[in-house]
């Protein structure tokens, strides 16, 4: 098992005090990876992290457009992301802003992250990396803590049983 | 951008890009100070000072050989560190098996009716 989660393993790494960068591998061309990265029915399919289920993906794919997602997460608690497209490169890049609706936010602007997903293709896989940029470091530790979600080790087993059907 | 080097914890620590890279010369075992002094292109005063702070918090250890000083990563020091981004790391990495499940059916698609053979 250690071998099969690990070769399928993102990798998260904090550059500076503002930011997490990931970064993922997948077998495939890099139109494929966009088309499941901005295609709201397949984001559906995998967005959910097996915490729960994407109940709604909305998805303006143009500068300027907007995106929604909402996901029911296992103990029922609705979680909900959105912000807005600042550039789009077709099968290269996205520039957007994300924005998680149960942060308390003050007046003024929101207070989101700006996220650079970017698709390289090599060999006919493609690696993603998605650089998440904060406003302050209190942000993005907040962002990286989220990652602690109760019910871990229900989704852990899922994980499992999911890798090894895709052998 | 980095701050400065005052340094409670790993947290702290790390935070500099240059103790970084220290971290991630060490990570293939022990080495002495000269060679990570090449390693990282600075002048000997400035990495041993990164040195230092990564000492205080016990990300490395170091023990003298000789006139030779010996740094070796101490990674139970950085275990926070990993623990705290590792849940977040597991929860994308959760998402991307799902999403090659995605791919794997759109190449499928792609490939059409029953010619799967490239």
């Amino acid at each position: 098992m250690a071998e099969v989660t690990s070769s399928r393993k993102a990798t998260v790494t904090l550059p500076t005090d503002e930011q997490i960068l990931i970064t993922r591998e997948f077998d495939a061309p890099k139109e494929l990876v966009y088309k499941a990265y901005t295609t709201p029915e397949l984001v559906k399919r995998w967005w959910h992290a097996n915490r729960g289920e994407v109940t709604s993906a909305e998805i303006d794919l143009r500068e300027g457009g907007k995106w929604r997602y909402v996901a029911v997460i296992c103990d029922g608690q609705e979680v909900a992301f959105h912000g807005e497209y600042r550039e789009i490169v077709p099968n290269e890049r996205i520039v957007s802003t994300e924005v998680y609706e149960g942060a308390p936010q003050p007046d003024g602007p929101e207070q989101g992250t700006l996220n650079t997903a970017t698709f390289t293709e090599v060999d006919g896989r493609t690696r993603l990396t998605i650089l998440v940029e904060a406003p302050s470091k209190e942000i993005r530790d907040a962002i990286i803590e989220s990652g602690m979600e109760e019910g871990m080790q229900d989704a852990l087993a899922l994980l499992e049983g999911i890798a090894k059907s895709l052998r | 951008m980095a701050r400065a080097a005052t340094t409670a914890d790993a947290f702290n620590a790390v935070a500099e890009p240059r103790r970084r890279q220290l971290l991630d010369a060490l990570a293939g075992g022990e080495r002495p100070v000269n060679e990570l002094v090449r390693v990282l292109g600075l002048a000997q005063p400035q990495v041993s000072k990164h040195l230092r702070v990564l000492r205080e918090v016990g990300a490395v250890d170091v023990r003298e050989d000789g006139r030779r000083r010996l740094y070796r990563l101490n990674g139970q020091a950085l275990k926070p560190i990993h623990d705290w981004v590792q849940n977040y790391e597991r929860l994308w990495s959760e998402r991307f098996v799902e999403l090659d499940d995605v791919l794997e059916d759109l190449k499928q698609e792609e490939d059409g009716d029953g010619g799967s053979h490239e």
